[in-house]
């Protein structure tokens, strides 16, 4: 007996029509539809795709709730062995709701699933929740995604061990796993700055994180009415560091008022980040953070005035998402106190 | 304000002062009390300079 699989499409792929069909509510149909012929080859009769759902993009993302259900009624009535979603190349509407129908087949009726999409695609949002096979951004990478995507399907059918992301042509989603290396790794350095200098292609194994770009704003236009805030990741807190920051990968910011502070003192505040000498720091904080020449500043009427609270954490070692998710949370809190500008300061 | 600016180009800040050293980014301990906060002073009044700068791609700010 073969595996039995739900196949999930847009109308475009069942061959309805493009944008002017993709109000097309979900339609359940017997056996195999366009793309799902070439997995079903792939499968030599190993698998095959016992029903497919079609649904018209616009129709998923105006009624998703509706169209979900219906899905998953679907789903649920054929107990499928496999729910394979695409795949959906650049398409967002299609590469969102595969991905989404995909994650509610997992979660909820606990069926394995698996889709394809190009690693832009809005849905691949949801890389790390739902198995999606790295496609091609156009239809035309079809012959290369549907063997990839019929091989990894086999395998989570079989409840076979997935390999590395890198070898299974998925996305990776996050998941380390511990494995010994043929070579060691000074070895693979070497080859790899070898590789670099003669520039012929070599893989990273330790990807930098991708980070985002924003406009600059405007300027402050009158600093002499302007409020003024100063940030830091170099970890100045008040002495004894009342909110425990930690001194390498911090988990949380404080936030300390500022209010009749002239300048910090070694008596009163000091450095909570590990991984550089801390002494210079400790000795005089406005090493760090210049409270004592922005009170000039303030007195001399260069600033408006200093923010009276001060936004801090420790740079060291954390993580880019948590330091993205501190700033913006921080940010808030400065927008809504009316700050006009704000000085980051970094160790 | 950054001692190691091409970190602060990497992560995309806009407005970049660059500074003395990473344990003390605003000040030198082998300067007597008085010249440390001259420089201090330097420093941020460039930062000041940069906030008031309209800038419209990332930019650093030499001292």
């Amino acid at each position: 007996m073969s595996y039995r699989v739900v196949h999930y499409i847009n109308q475009f792929f069942a061959n309805i029509g493009g944008e002017e069909m993709a109000h097309v509510p979900p339609e359940l149909r017997e056996g195999h539809v366009g793309p799902g012929l070439a997995f079903n080859q792939a499968w030599k009769g190993e698998a095959e795709i016992v029903q497919t759902i079609v649904c018209g993009d616009s129709y998923y993302a105006e009624h998703e709730k509706d169209a979900k259900a219906k899905v998953m009624e679907w789903v649920k009535a054929a107990k499928p062995d496999l729910f394979i979603a695409g795949p959906a190349f650049n398409a967002g509407r299609y590469g969102y709701a595969c991905a989404n129908v995909c994650k509610a087949v997992q979660e909820e009726l606990g069926i394995p699933v698996l889709t394809g999409m190009y690693v832009e695609n809005p849905g691949a949002d949801l890389k790390d929740k739902v198995l999606m096979v790295s496609t091609t951004n156009s239809a035309a990478g079809m012959r290369k995604a549907a063997p990839t995507m019929a091989k990894l399907a086999m395998k989570l059918m079989k409840g076979e061990k997935i390999g590395a992301s890198c070898e299974e042509g998925y996305m990776p989603n996050g998941i380390r796993v511990n494995f010994f290396e043929k070579e060691r790794g000074s070895k693979r350095a070497v080859d790899m700055l070898l590789n670099k200098l003669a520039d012929k292609p070599f893989v990273t194994e330790y990807p930098m994180p991708t980070f985002d770009r924003v406009a600059p704003n405007p300027p402050v236009k009158d600093l002499s009415k302007a409020t003024i805030a100063l940030c830091t990741s170099g970890g100045i807190v008040p002495k004894g560091n009342p909110d425990h920051i930690e001194s390498s990968s911090a988990s949380h910011y404080g936030e300390y008022c500022l209010k009749g502070v002239d300048k910090l003192t070694e008596a009163t505040y000091e450095t909570a980040h590990g991984g550089y000498d801390p002494v210079y720091a400790n000795e005089d904080p406005n090493r760090v953070l210049p409270v004592d020449v922005m009170r000039e500043f303030e007195k001399e009427g260069k600033i408006g005035k200093l923010h009276e609270f001060f936004y801090t954490t420790v740079g060291n070692g954390t993580a880019v998402a948590s330091a993205k998710k501190f700033a913006a949370e921080y940010a808030k809190k400065l927008v809504a106190a009316g700050v006009d500008g704000v000085i980051m300061t970094s160790t | 304000m950054c001692t190691v600016t091409p970190i602060s180009m990497t992560v995309g800040a806009n407005r970049i002062v660059p500074t003395i050293a990473i344990p003390h980014p605003l000040g030198n301990p082998a300067l007597t009390h008085e010249e440390e906060y001259a420089l201090r002073k330097k420093l941020v009044t460039r930062a000041l300079e940069a906030l008031t700068t309209d800038v419209k791609d990332q930019t650093i700010f030499e001292v």
